[in-house]
């Protein structure tokens, strides 16, 4: 079983925090891997707009960061700033790590006016150009991430040693937003790119769980033949996608989320307000229903933060905190770890129907039953 | 040369070891009641008088003489009209455990002889393979147990309901919804659909009994089972009763029955769950019903409109027929538009090389609510031996071929696939079923395995009966003679179908809850399968085993 840890804030801090609460919930892991991703980018030494695309990822040798630079200035990015890690390579199991990189790039001039989807695209074809390029040569290049205001680090080992390697409690980078994901390897075999949280165009994901309806989750969406919807070294990466999907391409309210992986029984469709709409989303999106036990942590461009259980709420997961610093994990100690001055008797365990959504502003959270009405004029 | 009349022996001349099953009989334990002989379906044994000569020779008077014995006992007759069928009739009314056929474990010469009077061979009956199908050989072997606590299949609760019909793509759903356009019918069914048997095909008592044992499916199990009329109309009271939306109704080529069931449209309190068109059948493709003239009785007559005691053969393609996909096109939309385009229609063909031709045809067509796969191993009342035996392919391939296209064009969600086609051959209807459904068809359709497990079917692979076309059914499954039918009681149907569709629920779940799945079918979950043979797992995109 994996263990996940997110903490959000107003003030930025350090994602060291969040990797004490790791430490805390290390029975639940077993040191195969640690993804972090930070929202809400603040560098010590650099004034980030939070405009400008971040791109984060490893290069594994230099002729690989060499084609990065190139790569980035053939597509017209000019870069902005480049953060340099102060990293202990000894402490790193794999000995293959040239540079981890989170650098600050300026959108290409051409693309100054365009549509805000053109630009989304864009950035995600870059970032799937550089992975394409790395699997090419080698696997020697690694890109996680592409986007404003996102930076991500995937690493094998445990997750307190790779935050000391990579020096990350020296305040150097934090953040509002942290998500991490201790990893207990699974089905699959150990590849960075099978470490969650998983991204795509500003959504991430990460999750505690397996999902046993992987295969047909997969087919369907790769039958969208949609660029980003590709790699699947981890049967959770779905979980992104589909969210992705339903934000994005459908253009559903967050809510309906929940009722696309899980949706309810017909019983419940029966006596639910928008019980006729529901049945018909739960059909036309039947192969994107999860199965097995799942804890989904996500979080969104604008800060938000989400909290999803399967239907049957076998995996566990706690919110707590108070006004404007707020924690999901799996463990209580995990919340704890992160927001200890908090009421620990409002804490919070979300059961099936639940879905625990986190606001920007961040004055409380909202506990919005599936069970409630689906907040969607069309349906009215 | 002259032939020698004096010996009896012509070249269908056969004896009792040249006949695929052997009358044993015991004279010491018979009491001559005579159950046997009026039981047999084809008169095959019949009470004999004989007289044996007892010589008698007495040495010390120096005479010699005969005495005789009169004795009865059965005798089996010996040519091809009689041949005993194996189905044991004798055996099961018999007092005293006197007489039981024997398969003849040589091979029999009646083979060479189903040619009389220059008449092949026809039966009811699958394909005559036994043993060991394709689909019993997959096993679950992805079994999610690394992780997590595993489903508990008695406890937890299953999604075991499958759809029947077309389903939007997302996007499309929501542009429909949000401008009040038309969203296509569809219906939460059981996925194990009870196939098409027509009424005419099957007795009263056992289409009775069938539409009780669904009915209580439904409304006391909560098992949401359909059953599919065949060709050949639905009885009015059923057409205007509330179970018709548990009944699927087949138009064929012959388009019999249909006068009635329009007919009947304004008067339905209720939809039907859909509309099938049968272009082809797995067990006879390229071939039409065939209902012979001795099943069509006045209440046959009466549903399929037409003259009392005539051979009612279907032809082999749609009348309308222009080409096939126009037929398909105007069929699918005249039979939704009927309907008031409130019932899934959808064609049914027989498994084929060019199934995916005709899958890529249902695509572009708005109107159509599924496919159904017949494979080679399907059942029928009728055909020709050579048809089942020989022409067709199989389910699994073809399925997962379809289905694969499907996803090729991320399709897979808006037309269902349904297979049939042997499923439950050897008895392992949920295994056969359900690694259908992780290969990719939405749900699949059992007839014959209905019949030989709600009413005690006699027929299987070995040539055992198989005379469903002669209307002389020992069980009263397929007979349209009070006399036999009387024999089948629909209560106790009914109360098999209960049975065996609570059975296979808990085995789907059995199956599921291994692999980590409750939350919905499988449909689709091949990586959830493993065959132990190279070429049957390369072909099907699943997993070799040993």
């Amino acid at each position: 079983m994996c263990r996940l840890a997110l903490k959000t804030a107003i003030e930025p801090f350090s994602p060291y925090e969040v990797l004490t609460a790791m430490e805390a919930m290390q029975e639940g892991y077993d040191g195969s891997g640690l993804g972090l991703l930070l929202r809400g980018l603040h560098f010590e030494h650099y004034k980030y707009d939070s405009k400008h695309p971040v791109l984060s990822g490893i290069a594994h040798s230099e002729a690989a960061w060499q084609r990065l630079n190139s790569i980035m200035a053939q597509r017209g990015y000019e870069l902005k700033y480049d953060h340099e890690f102060e990293t202990h390579p000894e402490m790193v199991e794999a000995k293959d790590r040239y540079r981890y990189f989170v650098r600050v790039y300026k959108m290409p001039p051409a693309f100054e006016g365009k549509s805000t989807e053109e630009i989304e695209n864009e950035l995600m074809l870059t970032r799937l150009f550089l992975r394409a390029n790395g699997e090419e040569n080698g696997s020697d290049l690694t890109a996680f991430s592409f986007w404003p205001d996102v930076a991500m680090i995937k690493e094998v080992g445990w997750p307190m040693e790779i935050g000391n390697a990579l020096t990350l409690h020296d305040n150097r980078i934090t953040s509002r937003v942290c998500m991490a994901q201790g990893r207990q390897n699974t089905n699959y075999g150990i590849n960075l790119y099978a470490c969650h949280p998983f991204f795509i165009q500003g959504i991430a994901t990460m999750t505690n769980g397996e999902n046993t309806a992987f295969v047909p989750i997969r087919d369907w969406l790769l039958g969208k033949h949609f660029p980003g919807y590709m790699g699947y070294q981890s049967d959770s990466e779905v979980f992104a996608h589909i969210l992705h999907y339903t934000l994005k391409q459908l253009k559903l309210p967050l809510q309906a989320y929940k009722h696309i992986i899980t949706p309810l029984k017909n019983a419940e469709l029966d006596k639910h307000p928008q019980g006729v709409f529901l049945k018909g989303l739960r059909d036309a999106c039947r192969r994107l229903i999860i199965d097995g036990p799942n804890a989904v942590i996500g979080t969104l461009p604008d800060e938000t933060c989400l909290l999803v259980m399967d239907h049957k709420k076998m995996r566990p997961a706690t919110v707590g905190g108070r006004d404007g610093v707020w924690a999901f994990a799996s463990e209580m100690c995990g919340v704890a770890a992160m927001v200890p001055d908090r009421d620990p008797s409002l804490d919070f365990q979300p059961m099936r129907e639940h879905t625990i959504i986190v606001p920007p502003e961040r004055k409380e959270l909202t506990i919005w039953s599936q069970l409630d009405p689906y907040p969607l004029a069309q349906v009215a | 040369m002259v032939s020698a009349r004096s010996v009896s022996v012509g070249p269908s001349s056969l004896g009792y070891t040249d006949l695929p099953w052997i009358i044993q009989h015991r004279e010491d334990r018979c009491t001559l009641c005579g159950r046997c002989t009026a039981v047999c379906p084809k008169e095959a044994i019949y009470l004999a008088y004989r007289r044996q000569r007892m010589p008698k020779l007495d040495v010390l008077k120096k005479a010699r003489g005969n005495e005789y014995r009169t004795f009865v006992g059965i005798r089996q007759k010996t040519n091809m009209a009689n041949a005993c069928i194996g189905c044991s009739m004798c055996t099961m009314v018999c007092p005293n455990e006197a007489i039981m056929p024997v398969p003849n474990t040589n091979e029999h010469r009646t083979l060479f002889f189903h040619n009389q009077k220059g008449q092949p061979q026809t039966r009811g009956g699958r394909r005559n393979v036994s043993g060991p199908n394709l689909l019993d050989r997959i096993m679950f072997d992805r079994i999610s147990m690394l992780t997590d606590p595993a489903l508990d299949a008695g406890r937890h609760e299953f999604n075991l309901t499958t759809t029947l019909g077309r389903t939007l793509p997302p996007e499309e759903f929501l542009k429909r919804q949000s401008e009040g356009g038309w969203i296509p019918p569809t219906r939460e069914i059981f996925p194990f659909v009870i196939g098409s048997m027509s009424f005419g095909a099957l007795s009263p008592n056992m289409w009775l009994g069938l539409l009780q044992g669904v009915a209580y499916c439904n409304e006391v199990l909560g098992i949401p089972v359909v059953m599919c009329t065949g060709e050949g109309g639905c009885p009015p009271w059923v057409l205007k009763s509330p179970y018709l939306k548990y009944i699927v109704l087949q138009i064929a080529s012959g388009y019999f029955g249909w006068d009635e069931i329009i007919r009947a449209i304004p008067e339905m309190q209720c939809d039907p769950a859909a509309i099938e068109i049968k272009y082809g059948q797995g067990a006879k493709p390229g071939d039409g019903g065939l209902l012979m003239w001795f099943k069509v009785s006045k209440l046959i007559a009466r549903l399929r409109g037409v003259p009392e005691g005539v051979d009612l053969p279907s032809p082999p393609v749609h009348q309308t027929l222009y080409s096939i996909e126009e037929s398909v096109m105007k069929m699918i939309q005249t039979m939704s538009t009927a309907f008031g385009h409130k019932v899934p229609v959808y064609p049914k063909i027989s498994a084929s090389t060019s199934a995916k031709s005709v899958l890529n045809n249902l695509v572009r067509n708005p109107y159509a609510g599924g496919l159904l796969i017949d494979g080679i191993d399907g059942g029928t009342g009728a055909a020709y031996n050579i048809s089942m035996d020989a022409t067709g392919h199989p389910i699994a391939s073809n399925v997962r071929e379809c289905y694969l296209d499907l996803v090729a064009q991320g399709k897979q969600n808006e037309i269902p696939i349904f297979a049939a086609g042997g499923i439950g051959k050897n008895g392992n209807v949920t295994q056969n079923g359900m690694a259908l459904i992780m290969l990719g068809a939405s749900g699949v359709h059992i007839g014959k395995y209905i019949m030989q497990s709600v009413a005690g079917c006699l027929g299987n692979e070995k040539s055992r009966c198989n005379v469903c076309n002669l209307g002389i059914c020992p069980k009263g499954i397929t007979s349209q003679n009070p006399k036999l039918y009387r024999r089948l009681d629909p209560d106790l149907v009914a109360e098999r179908v209960g049975e065996v569709f609570m059975s296979i629920a808990t085995e789907a779940k059995k199956i599921m809850a291994p692999l980590g799945r409750s939350q919905s079918l499988p449909v689709g979950m091949s990586d959830a399968l493993g065959i132990s043979d190279k070429d049957a797992a390369d072909r099907l995109g699943i997993r070799y085993v040993c």
